[in-house]
C-alpha cells in the first residue's frame, strides 16, 4: 500500500459527497415532476411520448399497479432482447458476420439485462452484432436503470407520504428519469470517454500488420455510447469480453477514475433523494454514512491483500504484487478499488480480472454481493435494499426497548418487517442453494477453470453474482453451457424481482400510514448510534448466512496458500 | 391493469428507439466529428499502412523490440473449430488468464518465466508485471522498471549504446495524471516505432 494510493481513494470518496447534494436536489425536482433547466428542451419531447402512449401522467398508481406496470415493461424487454439476439444474423449493422446466438445464451442474457445484472455469458466481440449491443444492450441498459430508480422513488414516497392509497405513476418516472437524468449526462459522459480514446464507430474491426509483421484484427465498435450507460446505470455488461479491463472499453487512469465515479454518483445522490422528500436531509446522510463505513473497510481488506501479493509470488522474488490479471495503468490500487466499487454497488463492470484476485481480495467482492449489493448499490435497487435493512435494524432497536418501532414518522409493524425478511431470506436461499447444486453436478464442476477451494469460490461467486444482479464473474468458469444458462437466469429473475415486490408491498403499506411527529420516546435516526446499530445488524444477518460458505471457498484458499499448498 | 398495456408496449418501443438507436448513432456521428481519431480505434499508420492501435497491445518475439507483458488470449484452433489455442494478443477476443493465487499452472508458468528473464538479465530485480498476464491480454504498456529490464537485451540485438536507449525509455514514460491518478508505464508499440526511428537514423 502507498500513500498515493490512499490519496487516490480519498479523492475518489471525496468528491462521491461533494456531487451527492446537488445531484440530490436535482433529481428530487425531476421525480416531483416540477422544471429543471432542461424542461425547455425536454418537457415537449415527455408530452409527446405520454401522448403516444396514452398515460395520464396526473393519475397515479396503487402500489400493485405500479409493480404491474414494471413486470409488463419488462416482459416487452425481454422479447426485444431475446429477438435481436435470435435474429442478429439477418439484421443490419453486423459487419463482423456474427451468426443467430444460441437459444439459452439469448435466454440468459436476456434475463440478464432485464434485471440490470448483465451477466457476461456473452463474449461482446465475438458473439453479438453491432445492432444487438445497442438495441438489444444499451437500450436495456437505460431501462433496467430507469427502472431500479424508480422503484427507488416509489418506496421512498411510501416513506414520505401519509394516509395515501398511490406511490406514483410507474410511466412518468420511468420516463422522466430517462429523459432528464440520465440520457443528458450519458451524451456528455459518451464524449468525454471518445477524447480518452474509447471507439464510437460503426466501421467493422481493423485489420492490422503488425510490426513484426504478423496480422491482428483489432475489433471495435459504438463502444462508447454504451459504456457511458453502462457505468452510470450500474449496469456493468462490457462491450468486450474483457469489459472495463480492455484498453478501448477503459482507455487511460482519467477515464477509469470517471468510470468509478458513475458507478457510485446516483446511488449516492439517491439517499439524498430520499433524505429531501422525507423532510430532513440528514436521514440521508446516515444512510450514506452506513455505506460509507461498510466501503471503506472492504476496500481496506482488498487493497492491502492484492498489495502483498501472493505466496507463491514471494517465493520467486516478485514484488510489486499481485499483478496477475490487472492491467499496468491501473495497477494494484485503481483494480483494487474497482473491484470494491463495482461490486458494492451492482455494477459489475471489471478492470481487473477477480478470478486472479488473492484469496482475501476477491473475498470481499463476494461479501459485498452476499450482503445485497447495499453499500451505494445499483441505482435504486441500492436503497431500496438498504432501506429493507434499516426497517429490520428499527425493528430489533424497538425491541430492545419495548416501544412500537417507528423510522421516518412511520410505524414499523408486523407486515412490514416480515417483507423485509422475505426479501433478505430469498437472496441466500438461491446463492447457497444453486451453489450448492453447482458443486456436485458433474458438467457444472467440469466447467471449473481452477482446482482447489478456488473452484468452489468461482462457483458461489458466479451465482452470488447473479442473484445480486451484479454481473461481475471469476471470469474462470465455463458459463456459457445449459445448466449455468438456465440456473443463473432463475437466480437473476428472483434476486431481482423477489426483492423488488417486497419493497413495493412496504412502499404502498407505508404510503397508506399516518405520519407521526416524532416525540421523546422516537429513537433518533440521523445520529452514530443509529449508523453503528444498521452497520451491526447488517454484518450479523449477512455474517450468519453466509460465513460458512466463504469458510470453504476463500478462507481456506488462504490459509491454504501461507501454508505454500498450490492445487 | 388493462389499461397499462398499451403504454407497456408503445412506451417500450418509443425508449427502445431514443436509446438504441437514436442515442448511439448520434453519438457516432458526433464523436466522429469531434474526434475523428480516438473514434476510429486510434490506428497507428506506418508508410501508408496500419500497424496497429496506440491503446491495443501488441505481440513482440524478437529480441530487438521491447517485448509487452505475456497475454492469455486465446483463438479457436485453425484444425479444430470447437477448441480454443493460445493467440496472444488476439484483439478479437479480449480476456485474461483467470488462473487464482493457489494455482499449480499459475506458479509454473511465473516460475519458468521468472528464470528466463534471470537467465536474460541477471543484474536487475524481474519486474512483476513482465511475468504476469493482463486482464484484457491486449495491456499496451509496461512499467518503466519492465522497459529499462529489456535495455541490455535490445542493445545487443540492435548493437545500439545502452544509454541510448535508457534515454529513448525515459522520454517514452508516461508519468500519474496530475502526479496523482494511475501508474506510470510506457506504452511498447509507441516505443519500438521510436526505437525503430532511431536506428533507422
Amino acid at each position: 500500500m502507498t500513500v498515493i494510493g490512499w490519496f487516490q481513494i480519498i479523492l475518489f470518496c471525496a468528491i462521491i459527497i461533494a456531487l451527492t447534494r446537488p445531484l440530490g436536489w436535482y433529481m428530487t425536482r425531476v421525480f416531483n415532476g416540477e422544471r429543471t433547466f432542461l424542461s425547455p428542451v425536454l418537457r415537449p419531447i415527455e408530452a409527446g411520448i405520454y401522448w403516444l402512449s396514452g398515460v395520464d401522467e396526473k393519475r397515479e398508481q396503487h402500489w400493485l399497479t405500479y409493480t404491474v406496470a414494471m413486470l409488463l415493461f419488462h416482459v416487452g424487454g425481454f422479447l426485444v432482447i431475446y429477438g435481436v439476439m435470435r435474429l442478429q444474423a439477418i439484421l443490419p449493422f453486423n459487419p463482423a458476420g456474427q451468426s443467430a446466438a444460441a437459444e439459452d445464451l439469448s435466454f440468459n442474457t436476456a434475463i440478464s439485462f432485464i434485471t440490470n445484472t448483465n451477466w457476461q455469458n456473452y463474449g461482446g466481440e465475438s458473439t453479438l452484432s453491432y445492432l444487438v449491443q445497442m438495441l438489444g444492450l444499451t437500450h436495456q441498459n437505460f431501462l433496467s436503470a430507469a427502472t431500479g430508480i424508480a422503484l427507488a422513488v416509489a418506496l421512498i414516497r411510501g416513506f414520505s407520504r401519509a394516509s395515501m392509497r398511490t406511490v406514483g405513476n410507474f410511466w412518468v418516472d420511468v420516463t422522466r428519469c430517462t429523459l432528464y437524468v440520465l440520457l443528458p449526462i450519458c451524451v456528455v459522459y459518451c464524449l468525454f470517454l471518445v477524447s480518452q480514446g474509447m471507439p464510437q464507430t460503426l466501421g467493422g474491426y481493423v485489420e492490422a500488420t503488425t510490426l513484426e509483421g504478423a496480422k491482428q484484427t483489432i475489433a471495435v465498435g459504438p463502444v462508447a455510447s454504451q459504456v457511458a450507460i453502462k457505468m452510470l446505470g450500474t449496469n456493468g455488461g462490457g462491450f468486450f469480453n474483457a469489459n472495463a479491463a480492455h484498453p478501448f472499453e477503459n482507455p487511460t487512469a482519467l477515464s477509469n477514475f470517471v468510470q468509478m465515479l458513475s458507478i457510485f454518483t446516483l446511488g449516492a445522490a439517491l439517499t439524498n433523494v430520499f433524505g429531501r422528500m422525507v423532510g430532513n436531509q440528514r436521514q440521508g446522510w446516515a444512510i450514506l454514512s452506513v455505506m460509507g463505513v461498510l466501503f471503506v473497510a472492504g476496500v481496506a481488506v482488498t487493497y492491502w491483500a492484492e498489495a502483498s501479493g501472493t505466496s507463491t509470488m514471494h517465493t520467486l522474488g516478485l514484488t510489486g504484487g499481485n499483478m496477475e490479471g490487472k492491467e499496468v495503468r491501473f495497477g494494484i490500487v485503481a483494480s483494487s478499488l474497482f473491484a470494491v466499487i463495482t461490486t458494492a454497488a451492482s455494477c459489475g463492470a471489471v478492470n481487473a480480472m477477480h478470478d486472479s484476485f488473492t484469496a482475501l481480495g476477491g473475498m470481499i467482492p463476494l461479501i459485498n454481493m452476499q450482503l445485497g449489493e447495499i453499500i451505494i448499490g445499483g441505482v435504486g435497487a441500492g436503497l431500496y435494499g438498504m432501506l429493507l435493512f434499516v426497517v429490520l435494524a428499527i425493528f430489533v432497536a424497538g425491541l430492545m426497548v419495548g416501544r412500537t418501532p417507528e423510522y421516518v414518522g412511520k410505524k414499523i409493524e408486523a407486515r412490514e418487517v416480515k417483507m423485509a425478511m422475505l426479501a433478505i431470506l430469498v437472496l441466500p436461499l438461491m446463492y447457497l442453494g444453486w451453489t450448492a447444486v453447482g458443486v456436485v453436478y458433474p458438467t457444472a464442476v467440469a466447467s471449473m477453470a481452477n482446482a482447489g477451494p478456488h473452484g468452489f469460490s468461482e462457483v458461489l461467486y458466479a451465482f452470488t453474482s447473479q442473484t445480486a444482479n451484479n454481473g461481475s464473474a471469476f471470469a474462470g468458469l465455463t458459463g456459457n453451457i445449459p445448466f449455468y444458462n438456465l440456473t443463473g437466469a432463475s437466480a437473476m429473475f428472483v434476486g431481482r424481482f423477489f426483492m423488488i415486490i417486497p419493497a413495493m408491498a412496504i412502499a404502498g403499506s407505508l404510503a397508506a400510514k399516518k405520519s407521526i411527529p416524532p416525540s421523546a420516546g422516537t429513537f433518533p435516526t440521523t445520529g452514530g448510534l443509529f449508523v453503528g446499530l444498521v452497520v451491526g445488524v447488517i454484518l450479523i444477518i449477512g455474517g450468519l448466512t453466509f460465513f460458512p460458505a466463504l469458510a470453504l471457498g476463500p478462507i481456506v484458499e488462504h490459509l491454504a496458500m501461507n501454508a505454500g499448498q498450490i492445487f | 391493469m388493462l389499461r397499462e398495456i398499451r403504454p407497456a408496449i408503445v412506451l417500450l418501443l418509443v425508449l427502445t428507439a431514443i436509446t438504441g438507436l437514436a442515442y448511439p448513432l448520434a453519438m457516432t456521428a458526433i464523436a466522429g466529428a469531434i474526434f475523428p481519431a480516438q473514434a476510429q480505434g486510434s490506428l497507428i499508420e506506418r508508410g501508408g499502412k496500419v500497424v496497429g492501435s496506440a491503446l491495443i497491445g501488441q505481440e513482440f518475439k524478437d529480441d530487438k523490440y521491447f517485448h509487452g507483458r505475456p497475454s492469455a488470449t486465446l483463438a479457436p484452433d485453425p484444425n479444430d473449430s470447437t477448441k480454443m489455442v493460445p493467440a496472444p494478443y488476439n484483439a478479437a477476443n479480449s480476456g485474461g488468464s483467470n488462473l487464482g493465487p493457489t494455482s499449480k499452472a499459475l506458479a509454473d508458468r511465473l516460475k519458468e518465466d521468472v528464470d528466463k528473464l534471470k537467465a536474460e538479465n541477471p543484474n536487475a530485480v524481474v519486474p512483476v508485471d513482465l511475468v504476469t498476464t493482463s486482464a484484457s491480454g491486449l495491456d499496451p504498456d509496461i512499467s518503466p522498471e519492465a522497459a529499462q529490464f529489456q535495455v541490455p537485451r535490445v542493445a545487443k540485438a540492435r548493437n545500439m549504446p545502452e544509454h541510448t536507449l535508457k534515454q529513448l525509455v525515459a522520454s517514452a514514460t508516461q508519468g500519474r495524471l496530475l502526479g496523482l491518478l494511475g501508474e506510470p508505464r510506457v506504452n511498447v508499440l509507441a516505443l519500438n516505432l521510436a526505437l525503430d526511428r532511431v536506428a533507422a537514423k
